[in-house]
């Protein structure tokens, strides 16, 4: 076993302890932190694939923001766990006989038993780059030559979805009391001041 | 070479060692040797913090726990201090989360640390020179969130809980801005490494990324300042509000980790400024007549601490002079101007890309 | 690659479009809401615009763009002005409709018309990717459509039952999809069929990608048993959204069914037209039969279009280039039979009232004549009574079918067809023979007027001239 495969295997391992910690945990808030181990354990799972801009990313969206706001939501809700928890035997054998499903049919497809799609020769080509070869430089040609149609599309949709949320979110409450920095700002001595000239009175 | 100083019988008993665990000793070696002086530097940038506010308020500052009954200008402080804090008691608050809350310093500390493993101190000088490194630094900064997140609510006290959302809030908006001002950078130099990026700056101070990125350096550093929760954008410890935010219900070695970790974050931010925008490690006199055969024009690791030394006292500065913003204003200045401004000013670059001036006139 | 080499030229309709739609987005924001019309007015000229660079579009054959991504034959012209046409009628009618509930903003003229950008993407796809983008720009702005009059219940609810049943169909989509790529290593459709035409032992991984597809199929275009979201969403959504879903995103619809089953997956026609066999009578019994149950007339013309779909897909399982053309037609003429139902809707809601009940058509005859007769024939149109362009979409679909040695599919068609034909004579019922209920006098403007005129009138015209149309749709297949 190579260093390699042994951080592989430490970091697969770890996948699935914490993937596992996610659906098992009694706290919503500790099912999300497992969840950052998993999306942590998977990016290092891609460090080893070479896919190093996609490992970082995977961290740096997911981890960095998706997360953060997901743990915002968790934490600022009750949630009743027993509540959330009552079907849980119920319906265990159904969701163990999709996962099982799941499985099968992946290991049908890259397996040794079903159509062997993948192949041996495909797998051998999986040469290491040289340390110079950048994932990154290459993503983003690949990007925006070959798939630059698809790439701005889901720009458009990530466009559409902000357009949405502020549409159906945004409320003008005329009741709101509003500080304008920029009017703050702009406010000359004139505005606010006024300087009256007065004889001086005399003493009395 | 060093080897010939080294014993035989310690390069036999090295050599005795598999590969791998050559490679992983050697790691943590490199990384003890930027540890080290790392928290010793943290320990003085508070010492330094309390002197240079008190010379800006006309105080004296820190002046009288010394070394061996010498005062030293109060240089024993940051001991006294630390060892101080590591006799007094972790206090649990009744009914926290005991495990969460006993993480949450360490989730602080450990990003600000790890970050540094691609910060190049010299040539050729860094943990590992990987080609995403700015990327990393990126996705370590931004996890640092996840500290003051779970202590707030691990705490269960509703100061810790407000600050945790009010910093979360903050951290995840500048972030955006942070990362835009770093694909600028990314744009300048055509490369995710570090160490390319700061050898793309080479030949002086005029080819300094600083100029012809300047939006994008006030932005990335004043989003440096929001990230790390200081002054003035520090509501998530707004302790005229909210007690001291997060860390109101840690003491003792708890507290310190925290402390410990604002710290690294700021060196941290401060390194990254200066290797990013101000040309890291190389001398800023590389062409200068006058400069030429003595140690100014030379690059050296001196410069670069000069730089980080230069952004932690405006780090300070900036404490000492600004009142703290309202939370309102600060998410504001984060999505209505930091954001469109580097969004403009990656657009001009492009244009600057195509017109050939700056970093681009080859 | 240099930027000719990705033949974007071929897409401009769609990035004239998309180009509008930021510049809709970002002037509605500066303008204010008395000045509202203006944004109104520019997403219109931005659909005529790119109506006419549809028009433009020389094509000779087929044409690829942007890495044989993107395809430009006479499948997507034809369909894309249809597209564009009806999505302008559907903005002419909505436009009193929106004022009268202050839901009047340039939001829903923004998702408009980044959900014609997905349609028209979806009819041009040349790849799964593309497919699913499309949809899944279409689905997001109708999404935030039907909830757009976020203080209305019935709108979030149908807003929220579309969306995760929307979702759920996205994800066996993509399942399928997924599968699809995993067995033929390919997401271009050309190349899946070719791998398809090749497969000896994965063909039953391909049959199993397959069934996930065409559940993701049913579910977009409301086929029973997934046709669950369709009467909520139809009755709960404004009826300007309603009008908007009910119409163009059918024939993106049917342009995905074709390009994905058809192009992509002809070779398992044997498979598919089974499973489609069982959608196309189950929609055609549970959309007609429920329909005459219901008093909601938005409700009632949701289960007409699950028993239209089910006419469609008729079409489509009869399997040769004629029978495709037929369902072509079918689907233009019923979503123009759908857009002018709507049509009439919005003309008699007013500020305060919707006119949703089949009670709130009582007496039309006495208020409006003309209009009455409109919907007369919209009515009879839908129901398949000649000389309207129903009977001739119906009859070719039927013919078809027959002609695939499948009578017994046509004899149940038709019997469904027949008792379909109940409700839609219950409306004319009520419009000429009942006592007038409401007697608030019909108003709107001259643009609605005239375009929901020769909505109807198209439907009447059609009806006795169908074989333009008819040639239209035969040439895209010949």
């Amino acid at each position: 076993m190579t260093f390699i495969d042994f951080n592989f295997y430490l970091f697969a391992t770890l996948l699935i302890v914490a993937a596992l910690g996610v659906i098992t945990a009694r706290n919503p808030v500790h099912s999300a932190l497992w969840l950052v181990l998993s999306f942590f354990a998977s990016s290092a799972l891609w460090i080893l694939l070479e896919a190093e801009f996609l490992a970082i990313a995977l961290v740096l969206v997911y981890v960095g923001a998706v997360m953060v706001l997901f743990l915002f939501v968790v934490m600022m809700l009750d949630i009743n766990v027993e509540q959330m928890r009552k079907g849980f035997v119920r319906y265990l054998p159904i969701g163990a006989l999709v996962a099982l499903v799941l499985a099968a049919q992946m290991i049908w497809i890259v397996g040794p038993v079903g159509p062997d799609v993948l192949g041996d020769e495909s797998l051998q080509q999986s040469v290491r780059h040289a340390a110079d070869y950048s994932n990154t430089k290459e993503l983003g040609r690949i990007l925006y030559t070959e798939y630059v149609l698809p790439f701005e599309i889901a720009a458009v949709i990530l466009l559409v979805a902000i357009v949405a949320a502020i549409a159906l979110t945004l409320r003008r409450r005329p009741a709101t009391k509003y500080q304008t920095p920029a009017n703050q700002v702009k406010v000359k001595r004139n505005d606010r001041l006024r300087i009256v000239k007065m004889d001086a009175e005399a003493k009395e | 070479m060093m080897i010939e100083f080294i014993p035989d019988w310690l390069i036999v008993f090295w050599n005795w060692f598999p590969v791998d665990i050559q490679t992983v000793l050697i790691i943590l070696g490199k990384i003890v040797l930027i540890l080290l002086p790392l928290l010793l530097s943290v320990a003085y940038v508070t010492y330094a913090e309390r002197k240079v506010i008190g010379a800006m308020q006309v105080r004296i500052g820190p002046n009288r726990v010394g070394f061996f009954g010498f005062r030293l200008w109060g240089l024993g402080q940051p001991i006294a201090d630390t060892l101080k804090l590591m006799m007094k008691e972790v206090v649990l608050p009744t009914k926290a989360n005991k495990f969460l809350f006993l993480t949450a310093p360490v989730l602080s500390i450990a990003p600000a640390l790890a970050a540094w493993a691609v910060i190049p101190f010299d040539r050729g000088m860094a943990l590992t020179e990987i080609n995403a490194g700015l990327l990393y630094v990126l996705a370590l900064t931004s996890i640092g969130v996840y500290g003051v997140i779970i202590a707030g609510w691990a705490s269960n006290s509703k100061y810790a809980m407000l600050s945790a959302l009010r910093a979360g809030a903050q951290i995840v908006a500048y972030e955006i801005a942070m990362g835009f001002a770093l694909v600028g950078v990314l744009m300048a130099s055509g490369s995710l490494n570090l160490g390319d990026i700061v050898e793309a700056q080479a030949g002086g101070f005029e080819n300094w990324f600083a100029w012809p990125l300047l939006p994008l350096f006030f932005v990335y550093f004043i989003s440096g300042v929001a990230e790390t929760n200081r002054a003035p954008f520090d509501v998530a410890e707004g302790e005229s509000e909210i007690v001291a935010g997060f860390h109101v219900e840690y003491s003792g070695m708890a507290f310190a980790i925290f402390f410990l970790a604002e710290y690294a974050n700021i060196i941290l931010i401060s390194a990254l400024t200066s290797l990013m925008f101000l040309g890291g490690w190389l001398s800023p006199f590389e062409n200068a007549a006058f400069a030429q055969g003595t140690f100014l024009a030379e690059t050296s690791l001196l410069w670069f601490v000069g730089k980080i030394s230069f952004f932690i006292f405006v780090f300070f500065w900036l404490r000492a002079t600004f009142p703290r913003y309202r939370y309102d204003q600060i998410m504001r200045l984060g999505w209505k101007v930091f954001i469109p401004v580097t969004i403009v000013w990656l657009v001009v670059e492009a244009v600057m890309f195509v017109a050939k001036v700056g970093p681009w006139a080859v | 690659m240099t930027l000719e080499a990705l033949n974007y030229l071929t897409a401009w309709p769609e990035i004239f479009l998309l180009t509008m739609a930021c510049i809709v987005l970002v002037v509605d924001v500066f303008i204010s809401d008395d000045k509202r019309d203006f944004s109104y007015y520019l997403s219109q000229l931005a659909l005529l615009g790119t109506f006419a660079m549809v028009m433009m579009v020389q094509v000779d054959g087929r044409e690829v763009a942007f890495n044989n991504m993107f395809v430009q034959d006479a499948l997507s012209v034809v369909l894309k002005s249809f597209i564009l046409a009806l999505s302008f009628a559907a903005f002419v009618y909505s436009r009193d409709y929106l004022k009268d509930r202050n839901i009047f903003k340039g939001e829903y003229y923004v998702l408009g018309l980044f959900a014609v950008l997905g349609m028209m993407l979806m009819v041009s796809a040349n790849n799964l990717l593309m497919i699913y983008l499309g949809l899944e720009l279409l689905s997001l702005c109708l999404y935030a459509m039907v909830a757009f009059n976020r203080d209305n219940g019935n709108a979030s609810e149908a807003a929220m039952k579309y969306f995760v049943l929307g979702a759920i169909a996205s994800g066996m989509l993509l399942y399928g999809m997924s599968i699809l790529y995993g067995l033929s290593g390919s997401l271009f459709l050309s190349d899946i069929t070719v791998a398809i035409s090749q497969a000896d032992d994965s063909r039953i991984g391909m049959v199993f990608a397959l069934v996930f597809i065409l559940v993701a199929l049913a579910f977009k275009l409301g086929a029973v048993p997934f046709h669950m979201w369709v009467p909520d969403v139809y009755q709960g959504s404004p009826t300007a959204v309603t009008v908007f879903i009910g119409t163009a995103p059918k024939l993106a619809g049917f342009a995905m069914i074709m390009r994905l089953l058809v192009e992509a997956m002809g070779d398992l026609q044997a498979d598919w037209q089974q499973m489609l066999i069982i959608l196309s009578v189950l929609s055609m019994a549970t959309g007609n039969i429920i329909a005459i149950a219901q008093t909601n007339i938005k409700r009632m013309l949701a289960y007409s279009t699950i028993s239209h779909v089910g006419f469609i897909l008729l079409g489509i399982l009869a399997g040769s280039n004629e029978a495709y053309a037929a369902a072509m037609f079918y689907t233009i003429s019923y979503a123009v039979m759908s857009l002018g139902a709507f049509g009439i809707i919005m003309l008699l809601a007013r500020k305060g009232f919707e006119a949703e009940e089949i009670d709130d058509f009582k007496g039309l005859n006495q208020r409006s004549p003309w209009f009455a007769f409109l919907m007369l024939v919209l009515m009879l149109s839908m129901a398949g009574v000649p000389p309207t362009v129903g009977f001739w979409a119906k009859l070719a679909v039927l013919k078809m079918v027959v002609q695939m040695d499948m009578v017994w599919l046509a004899l149940v068609a038709v019997f469904f067809s027949i008792i379909g034909v109940f409700y839609y004579l219950r409306i004319i019922k009520v419009m000429y023979f009942d006592e007038i209920a409401d007697n608030q006098p019909l108003s709107c403007g001259r643009d609605m007027q005239i375009t929901l005129s020769s909505n109807a009138l198209l439907v009447l015209a059609l009806g006795l001239y169908p074989a333009g149309l008819m040639s239209l749709c035969l040439s895209v297949f010949a």
